[in-house]
Formats: C-alpha cells, sequence, structure tokens
C-alpha cells in the first residue's frame, strides 16, 4: 500500500488510522451502552473514555461498577490488565530516541495495543515519524472517546455483528503480525508466544498471560539467536 | 466526587506504564540484547494477543476450536502473508466474519 506523499504528516497520520477507528467504533458504542445501563451519564463516559482511554479496562471497570466494587479494587485491576502496556512503550522508545520529556508524555497517552502495532509496522517500514504516529494516535482516541459517548446517549446505532465489523481488529492484528515476521526466529517467537498465551489463559485469570507469554518467547528469543550463532536480525530472509 | 476519583485513579495507572518505559528508554543507548530482545516483541505481543481470543471461549476461559472467528483467520492469514495489503486484509476478515455468522446463526 503506497500512497502518495501528502504535504502534512497530520493527513498521513489521520489516514492511517482508519483500521483501528473502524475497530472502536462497535466497540466504543458496546461501552457506552453498557456504561449507560450501568447509570453512568455520557459526560461521566466520555471522561472516562478521555483520562484512561484503554478499551478492557474500561469494560472490565463497569461491570465492576455494575457489582457495587469499590474504587480501590477497580484502580488496581486497571493497574494489572494495563500492565502489558509496559512492554509496548519499550518496543516503541527505540523508535522515539532524542525526543523531549513534553513530546514523550504526549505520546505515552495514545498508546494502546492497537496504536502500537499500526505505528510500530510504520515506523520499521520508514518514511514514519513521531508526528505522523502522535497523528495516528489521536485520530484512534478522537475515535474512541466520541463513539462511547454516543453509545451512552443510549444506542448501538450499528447493528450488533452488522459488515463482520467486529472483526476489523482482529483482522488488523492478524495482518500486522504477519509484517512484524522477517525471519524464522520471528515465526517462532510468535508461534512460541501463542501458544504459551493459550496456555496461560487458561491456567490464570485475567488478562496476565500476555505478559506472561510475550517475555517467556522473547526472551527464548533472544537466546535461540544468539545459540544459533546468527550475527545479525534480518540476516536469515524469509 | 467518587466516580471523578475512580477515573482519575484508572488513568494514572494506565498512564504510568505507558510514559515509564518511554522516559527511560528512549534518552540512553540501549545494551544490544536488549535492542533484540524488544525487537522479538512485537510478534510476541501480537501473537498473544490474538491466538488466545481465537481458540478460547467462556467466562473461565476454556478450549474451543470452533468459532467462526478462528476459521475466518486462516483465509485472512494466507491473505495477508500473499499480498501485504493491511486494507485488504481488514475488508476480507470482516466479509469472511460477516458471511461465517450467517451460517452459524
Amino acid at each position: 500500500m503506497r500512497r502518495p506523499p501528502y504535504p502534512s504528516f497530520l493527513k498521513d497520520g489521520m489516514a492511517a488510522a482508519w483500521p483501528i477507528c473502524l475497530g472502536y467504533v462497535p466497540i466504543g458504542l458496546a461501552f457506552g451502552v453498557l456504561a449507560h445501563n450501568a447509570g453512568l451519564a455520557p459526560w461521566e463516559i466520555g471522561l472516562m473514555s478521555l483520562i484512561v482511554y484503554a478499551g478492557s479496562a474500561q469494560f472490565i471497570a463497569i461491570s465492576m461498577l455494575g457489582g457495587g466494587a469499590a474504587v480501590m479494587p477497580i484502580i488496581l485491576t486497571t493497574f494489572v490488565v494495563n500492565l502489558r502496556h509496559l512492554l509496548m512503550s519499550s518496543s516503541l522508545a527505540v523508535y522515539l530516541q532524542c525526543l523531549g520529556v513534553g513530546r514523550l508524555s504526549l505520546y505515552a497517552y495514545g498508546v494502546t495495543d492497537e496504536s502500537f502495532a499500526l505505528n510500530m509496522t510504520r515506523f520499521r517500514d520508514g518514511a514514519w515519524d513521531w508526528r505522523k504516529a502522535l497523528a495516528l494516535n489521536q485520530t484512534a482516541n478522537l475515535a474512541w472517546i466520541v463513539s462511547t459517548i454516543m453509545g451512552g446517549y443510549g444506542g448501538q446505532f450499528i447493528p450488533a455483528g452488522a459488515f463482520g465489523i467486529d472483526y476489523a481488529l482482529p483482522a488488523m492484528f492478524i495482518c500486522l503480525l504477519v509484517f512484524q515476521i522477517r525471519d524464522r526466529l520471528h515465526v517462532l517467537v510468535a508461534v512460541l508466544s501463542g501458544l504459551l498465551a493459550v496456555a496461560f489463559s487458561l491456567l490464570f485469570p485475567g488478562n496476565a498471560y500476555i505478559v506472561m507469554a510475550s517475555v517467556v518467547a522473547a526472551t527464548l528469543g533472544i537466546f535461540l539467536r544468539r545459540w544459533g550463532g546468527r550475527e545479525r536480525s534480518g540476516t536469515e530472509e524469509l | 466526587m467518587d466516580y471523578l476519583l475512580l477515573v482519575m485513579g484508572m488513568g494514572a495507572v494506565t498512564y504510568l506504564p505507558r510514559w515509564v518505559p518511554l522516559i527511560f528508554l528512549s534518552r540512553r543507548r540501549l545494551p544490544e540484547w536488549l535492542r533484540q530482545w524488544l525487537d522479538f516483541i512485537p510478534a510476541a505481543v501480537l501473537s498473544a494477543l490474538i491466538l488466545p481470543a481465537l481458540v478460547t471461549t467462556g467466562e473461565t476461559r476454556h478450549l474451543t476450536f470452533l468459532q467462526p472467528a478462528l476459521v475466518v483467520s486462516i483465509p485472512t492469514l494466507i491473505f495477508a502473508w500473499k499480498t501485504r495489503s493491511l486494507a485488504g486484509t481488514v475488508i476480507l476478515g470482516m466479509a469472511l466474519f460477516w458471511i461465517a455468522g450467517k451460517f452459524v446463526s
């Protein structure tokens, strides 16, 4: 997919965000409806989407609120659920060298599973910079905030399951995973991580399986790279 | 204002894990082993996000190999591999998932 060089980074970043927006809208609407049913006003829903901006944690918070949970348990759960972003920000840091604290702090706000996956792929392709990445992040952010508020006004607006829209994000993840594969070790690490994640997800409640599987698989990856005597990544193209 | 407290707290604990690595890792030279490790992270994280969603289901998760999402993922993966088109893959995946949903329900 090669697009003509647009003059503005804003346009590039916003245009690249479309698969995320497509995926966020039905999820955001569904979240808004649930939050509305749990007794939250649209402005309260919008406030959570703006300040927290984390899909799965927000869903969990709403269900805990509905179950009458206190503030601290919900905050602790949110923390655990979102720890996986540690890994993603670490990976992104490689491409955000020499930015100041202010810009990094701004960028950190928009790190989600989806923006991480898309931006990492773009950064690796080249012709991507932090401004475009930030524009992508904030476009996705806006789509999330707006769709959750719309859901909060009590409307699904999109009939459940229409056009297979629920599969927009899984399909995007599958494609971005393919883009991440550059040699046989990447295949091995991905397969290993997937299998470990399935095993851990069956053994442990919550979503700690994502971090556990990724850390173990990536660590095995560097050992295999060393033991295999491969000099540098990318020497063994598929 | 319990709700405000809740949202601020949730925001803080979500923001920190996003912020700390950016600040501490992007402003120094990373050792080679760490660079290699971080190079594996995207593939590992994506795979760990995708596969459990495809082959497990339920409140207390259990294995299942019958979900439409899993069946659709195979042609979607092959299409992505062959074409390297993000737009095409997302549209094909949605279309197949939509069709698969009609057969299941």
